[in-house]
């Protein structure tokens, strides 16, 4: 965990750059994807014992689970899915969400995903949970920031 | 009347099904750069420009309501809404425009034919069985009207191959079944079920039966008389015409049964606040504006299926089952389900270690669109320990060129996750 904190930039910005300078080098559609699958390898994985009903996030065809919790006054994320390519997205959205304050994840949209052509990942049909995903991260960051809020007024 | 080159086959021997793509203006397009390989029949079919014709016709030159005007518009298409219902009425031999109802597809038809029986046919007690390969459409209708119904609802279980268990079946029968309800043709499997005989089974036990044809009527014909059933649901746009529209086929005997399940204008005799008394049939059941465009793209499609001619359709689409099944069949690692030696149009596949979802996602990078997920069948999907599956199913535009483009993209899936 402290080396992660050390060696990758923080900077939300950033990751995001970085990200998309990674896929920019790629040179087809399938390096693309071989990439992604090969990000959702390097998942953090996700207990067992979490991969619950109620830690599911609702989509048609792959599942994915989502569980967070307050660090500090940073975000834990760790999520997990039984399709290769969402668990390779949810990897990248991991390294650009994991671990950062509630404000920076409500007011910082995942631009990458537009850059690095999987735009239509997001798409409101019942086919995707990714973009359900997203959203599930947002309502946990206003919790949190929310938590945060009342901690500091006490 | 719009006469394109499809009407010129009628009188030919052969039917070159290389050509009848071009009918379809949908498929002459690139998907991700590449040329489009359309492979989603089974969750809606395109629709051929004889169609997309006749509807814009009605558009330009025909729109107004339906039944109620005395002017000559109303009248038009009030001619061409109720000639299509005939063209229906032909297509599946039933033996009056009376029982051919016009819904907005089966899923409206299957809950009209519940709720319609509700109060007047089920009694307290009561069981009804369905299929284990039912779509979730004829299982919710039933599930909601279960309580106030008082019904019980049995379910026949399938086979590994992906047929009905018959044996199992004929022990569901007791003097409290009250309905069958069956898919002719399973969506997630293609199992093509021995519906006459179902039906015959259930009348020795005078239970009625609604079937499920939504599957069924694009890929061969269909004579409910033949069949013998008493309810058979279908929708336009799994054949070829537009959405928002559908049949259902009802046995005079029970649709005078039913109660209409929804009230309006268009259903009614005579209307006062005491009382009101209903229209006769079809126009009991069919409250309020219809979408009269589509009803009149149904009557185009069946049209032009029947030019074409339903056995040559289902021969053609059967030896291109075989030889997708034996092309699918050599890919290592992919197993089919829904092996019944009896199918129709429906390859359903899975890896043990590739997502259908991952499959699906790239197969569309290669311009080749197949369904993933639990095609709304999840008590099949529970019968095989999936999550999902990927189906590719076939229609008549569709040739061994498709079929070989989908090989090459599952192959390069493959690859992709080695």
């Amino acid at each position: 965990m402290s080396n992660k904190e050390t060696n990758t930039p923080n900077d939300i910005d950033e990751i995001q750059d970085r990200i998309v300078r990674e896929f920019s080098a790629l040179s087809d559609w399938t390096e693309k994807y071989k990439h992604i699958i090969k990000q959702g390898d390097q998942l953090e994985p996700l207990e067992e014992e979490h991969k619950t009903e109620e830690n599911m996030v609702k989509g048609c065809q792959s599942n994915v689970w989502l569980v967070a919790d307050l660090e500090g006054n940073k975000v834990k994320f760790k999520a997990d899915s039984d399709a290769a390519i969402v668990k390779g997205l949810i990897s990248l959205l991991m390294r650009v969400y994991d671990r950062q304050h509630p404000e920076t994840i409500l007011t910082k949209p995942p631009k990458f995903i537009e850059k690095i052509g999987m735009q239509e990942h997001l798409s409101a049909t019942r086919a995707n949970g990714l973009a359900a995903m997203i959203k599930q991260m947002k309502i946990y960051a206003m919790a949190f920031k929310t938590k945060l809020e009342q901690q500091a007024e006490a | 009347m719009i006469k394109t080159n499809e009407q010129s086959r009628r009188s030919n021997t052969s039917v070159d099904f290389s050509e009848i793509r071009n009918d379809f203006p949908v498929l002459n397009q690139q998907v991700n750069g590449n040329p489009l390989v359309y492979l989603d029949n089974a969750a809606s079919s395109q629709m051929p420009q004889s169609v997309i014709d006749r509807i814009n016709a009605y558009h330009s030159k025909e729109h107004s309501n339906v039944h109620r005007g005395v002017h000559s518009l109303s009248q038009k298409a009030t001619d061409a809404y109720e000639d299509a219902r005939g063209k229906v009425r032909d297509f599946i031999n039933a033996p009056s425009k009376k029982e051919v109802l016009y819904t907005s597809g089966t899923t409206e038809a299957i809950n009209m034919v519940a709720r319609g029986l509700t109060g007047t046919h089920f009694q307290e007690g009561d069981q009804i069985i369905l299929s284990e390969m039912e779509h979730h459409a004829n299982i919710v209708p039933w599930q909601l009207i279960r309580e106030q119904a008082g019904i019980d609802i049995k379910v026949v279980p399938i086979t590994d191959r992906g047929e009905l268990d018959l044996d199992a079946y004929k022990e569901l029968f007791n003097s409290k079944t009250a309905l069958v309800g069956l898919t002719h043709v399973s969506n997630a499997l293609g199992t093509i079920n021995p519906v006459e005989e179902l039906v015959e089974i259930a009348h020795r036990h005078n239970v009625p039966v609604l079937l499920d044809g939504a599957q069924a009527v694009p890929h061969e014909s269909i004579d409910v008389q033949t069949i013998d059933c008493d309810f058979y649901a279908f929708s336009a746009h799994k054949m070829y015409g537009p959405t928002g529209i559908g049949i259902l086929y009802g046995k005079e005997e029970w649709l005078d049964k039913m109660t209409p399940y929804k009230g309006g204008g268009e259903m009614i005799d005579k209307v006062t606040f005491e009382e009101t008394t209903y229209d006769e049939l079809p126009h009991k059941f069919e409250a309020g504006t219809p979408p009269i465009a589509a009803g009149i793209g149904l009557g185009a499609a069946v049209e032009y299926l029947q030019n074409i001619g339903m056995k040559k359709i289902s021969a053609y689409e059967s030896d291109l089952l075989d030889y997708g099944t034996k092309k699918l069949e050599s890919i290592e690692g992919l197993r089919i389900l829904g092996t019944a030696p009896n199918k129709a149009s429906v390859l359903s596949f899975v890896f043990d270690d590739i997502h259908a979802h991952d499959i699906g996602t790239l197969l569309n990078e290669q311009g080749i669109a197949v369904r993933t997920g639990h095609h709304c069948a999840q008590p099949v999907m529970r019968k095989y320990d999936v999550p999902a599956t990927s189906r590719a199913s076939l229609a008549l535009y569709n040739n061994r060129d498709d079929i070989d483009r989908l090989v090459e993209g599952i192959e390069k899936v493959k690859e992709i996750f080695t």
